[in-house]
């Protein structure tokens, strides 16, 4: 009897044993973010009224990390609105609003919260305490990072067999020995700055407050999906400029918290409630069996 | 020749080998047309995969920029896993519940679940740009534990180890170890229970997947309730699947392969079956009102968009439910298998339509993702491959057949044994003052 009994706590065992495996497996802080303590996020202000379309951005941008070098002479660039891709982190498209032409400058948001860093299964995308969002080499592929960016930036080389995912690191080779991003170096009209993201918030609300006819009170990317590292100063609203207004405030990693959250409760409790039901099952056979005589 | 009772005695190495060459050989009929087709379509797809790895994914699925998942992640995973839901839902009844009338289709849907996870969510290599890292969430090359696809791999891996315990009695009394049989036996309860729990986080964690992709995915399918929604509609998925593979197995398989007292079981079960699907999927069209009605989403019904919804909604949700319930009550098995045949439809559908169809639905159609003929060889091919061992394996090892007497009389001892241990230790008030309870 006492053998039977055994196999019977052999069985609950394992069962504990599993779940005891899997909660190592818990969310470590129950925190949305990979928000680094202490030191400020460094950021670049763009200021839309000031941009040229000149692309010297997207030429440095180029030269700096080696992708192909674009053809800026070619003002066919502006026809349509691109994307930023594998071989290019940064481009600047041309938009026709009620204030004449604009251009805007896209490339990636480097968000304080960011999306993909949360997404990411073996954090190969990080967000450094100097501000940028980085890729690392030891990314399995998954491209869930690309789902789950509210920019949509990442990108994924399509060719090759050992591609890499490709987008604005912020320069962070370059932030690392106290350079500047090589965009912002080589804009020649200003429209880029680079600091602090608070200064950089601070002196974006002086360029508003100073000349008000000429802006918009209003700093994309200072709320937006929680607050990026890139903000934007304009003349016209943002939707003129493609960009999302329906973002919202809330960091992206928030959406799924109620999930991970929920996560060790399913995983403590739902193996004792299902042993608690079994043993319940087991004993109403029991006494079935018994008032049965057999079962 | 009923093999239930055929003992297969394995002492040593040699015995082994010999058993298994014997075994190898194909059992019934070869070159079928059914064999020839999908046997064609493996031989190119593993030809394909080659190509896959060598030339890396661009060479051979479709490149759209604004799509990172395609069939493989969109069909074969996701639509695989929810298939592979019949599993852990019967697991549950059967060794959870105490429901000894399921116990002969229980090893069926295991065994399905199990390669389902095996094959299907196994593609997830294929997908992987970087494939060669992919033990990396695994073994710590850092672990990103604030991803939800984090919890999802680990949920994976450690769920196809539980299905893997739970069927593994079968394949000791195909190779006759009696007492390895008796250990891993002794396991099941453990396997289930933490399969359950981690079939619970698994499902509703793929839906989880899409909770970032918030202005990608159309309102009527984007809401913060998908992980509920993906564990739910899992249930009559998997469900469905098992009625579909009974349906199918109990007719194609040889006689001998199957037990007689199974498939008269197997003509009442499908009742049982469809009752649940029916339940699972009103409660399931309830939630999804709710949320519609929450969401104040439904003058979104009336775009092209709204029409698709209501197409799953209605044609592949609320259709199959009325169909599972009508043929229960009519005691009519043909709008069952029917029903069942619609809801895998309405799954697939509603799986594909969170990375693909509801994805960006927005884009022109030029700019949208459609699968390159490569990727469908390749998806019909893992598909296939899971028909062959799936098969393979039902004519050698018991799952549609009772197990062997020994495992059985094994079987006997266990539970009684059981039951008188666990007596006292409940606390069972006994009227006889204590003494263990006779069992026959």
């Amino acid at each position: 009897m006492g053998i039977d009994r055994r196999s019977f706590l052999k069985g609950l065992g394992a069962g504990i044993a599993g779940v005891a495996a899997g909660s190592s497996l818990l969310p470590g802080k129950l925190e949305a973010g990979g928000t680094p303590e202490s030191k400020e996020f460094m950021g670049v202000l763009v200021d839309t009224t000031r941009c040229v379309g000149c692309r010297s951005c997207e030429m440095a941008c180029a030269e700096a990390h080696n992708l192909p070098m674009p053809d800026v002479g070619d003002a066919s660039a502006f026809e349509k609105i691109r994307q930023t891709s594998e071989t290019q982190w940064a481009v600047v498209n041309r938009f026709k609003t009620a204030k004449g032409e604009v251009f805007a400058k896209k490339q990636c948001m480097h968000c304080n919260q960011p999306g993909c860093v949360s997404a990411c299964p073996v954090k190969a995308m990080e967000k450094q305490k100097e501000g940028p969002v980085t890729w690392d080499t030891n990314c399995i592929g998954c491209r869930y990072c690309m789902v789950s960016c509210p920019f949509d930036i990442p990108k994924f080389e399509h060719h090759g067999a050992t591609p890499r995912l490709q987008k604005c690191n912020l320069c962070w080779e370059r932030l690392k020995k106290g350079e500047k991003p090589a965009c912002v170096e080589a804009c020649p009209a200003e429209a880029l700055a680079f600091g602090t993201r608070r200064a950089l918030i601070e002196e974006a609300n002086t360029r508003i407050y100073k000349t008000p006819r000429e802006y918009l009170s209003h700093i994309y990317g200072e709320h937006e999906a929680g607050g990026t590292g890139y903000l934007y100063i304009t003349a016209v609203p943002f939707e003129q400029l493609g960009f999302r207004s329906d973002l919202g405030t809330t960091a992206y990693p928030e959406y799924t918290k109620g999930f991970l959250y929920s996560v060790p409760v399913v995983l403590f409790l739902w193996p004792a409630f299902l042993s608690g039901v079994s043993a319940i099952t087991r004993r109403k056979e029991n006494v079935r069996s018994k008032e049965g005589g057999k079962k | 020749m009923n093999r239930a009772t055929t003992e297969v005695q394995i002492n040593n190495v040699k015995d082994f080998l010999v058993f298994m060459r014997s075994e190898l050989k194909p059992k019934g009929k070869i070159f079928t047309p059914f064999d020839v087709i999908t046997g064609s379509i493996i031989l190119l797809g593993g030809i394909l995969i080659l190509y896959r790895f060598i030339m890396g994914m661009g060479a051979v699925v479709h490149n759209a920029a604004e799509y990172p998942w395609g069939i493989w992640i969109g069909f074969i995973v996701m639509v695989g896993v929810a298939f592979a839901g019949g599993a852990y839902v019967t697991a549950f009844v059967v060794y959870v519940l105490g429901g000894e009338k399921y116990h002969s289709i229980v090893r069926m849907a295991v065994l399905n679940g199990f390669l389902a996870y095996v094959f299907y969510a196994g593609a997830i290599l294929l997908d992987l740009s970087r494939w060669w890292n992919i033990a990396n969430p695994l073994i710590g090359n850092r672990f990103g534990v604030n991803s939800v696809l984090f919890l999802v791999a680990w949920h994976f891996l450690l769920y196809m180890i539980a299905q893997a315990i739970e069927i593994s009695p079968a394949f000791a009394e195909w190779l006759g170890l009696k007492k390895a049989r008796k250990f891993l036996a002794s396991l099941t309860l453990g396997a289930v229970i933490a399969g359950v729990t981690l079939s619970t986080l698994h499902q509703s964690g793929l839906g989880a997947l899409f909770l970032m992709a918030k202005w990608k995915i159309h309102p009527l399918w984007y809401t913060e309730f998908i992980p509920l929604l993906f564990f739910v509609s899992s249930i009559f998925a998997g469900l469905s699947v098992v009625i579909f593979i009974g349906t199918v197995s109990f007719r194609v398989f040889d006689k001998e392969r199957i037990s007689e007292e199974y498939r008269r079981h197997w003509d009442e079960i499908i009742f049982d079956l469809g009752n649940a699907c029916a339940i699972t999927m009103i409660v399931y069209f309830l939630l999804q009102m709710l949320i519609l009605v929450h969401g104040k989403n439904w003058p979104l019904l009336n775009t092209p968009m709204g029409y698709w919804y209501l197409t799953e909604m209605i044609g592949l949700l609320l259709i199959p439910a009325a169909l599972f319930g009508w043929g229960v009550k009519t005691g009519n098995r043909s709008p069952i298998r029917i029903a069942a045949v619609l809801t895998m439809i309405g799954v697939i559908i509603n799986r594909i339509d969170f990375s693909i169809i509801a994805y960006k639905w927005y884009l022109p159609l030029s700019e949208r993702y459609i699968p390159s003929w490569m990727e469908v060889v390749i998806t019909l091919a893992i598909v296939f491959t899971m028909v062959w061992v799936f098969r393979w394996i039902v004519n050698r090892v018991p799952i549609l057949q009772k197990p062997p007497q020994w495992a059985l009389e094994q079987e006997q001892e266990e539970t009684e044994g059981r039951a008188v241990a666990l007596a006292p230790q409940l606390g069972l008030t006994m009227a006889d003052g204590g003494r263990p309870i006779e069992l026959r």
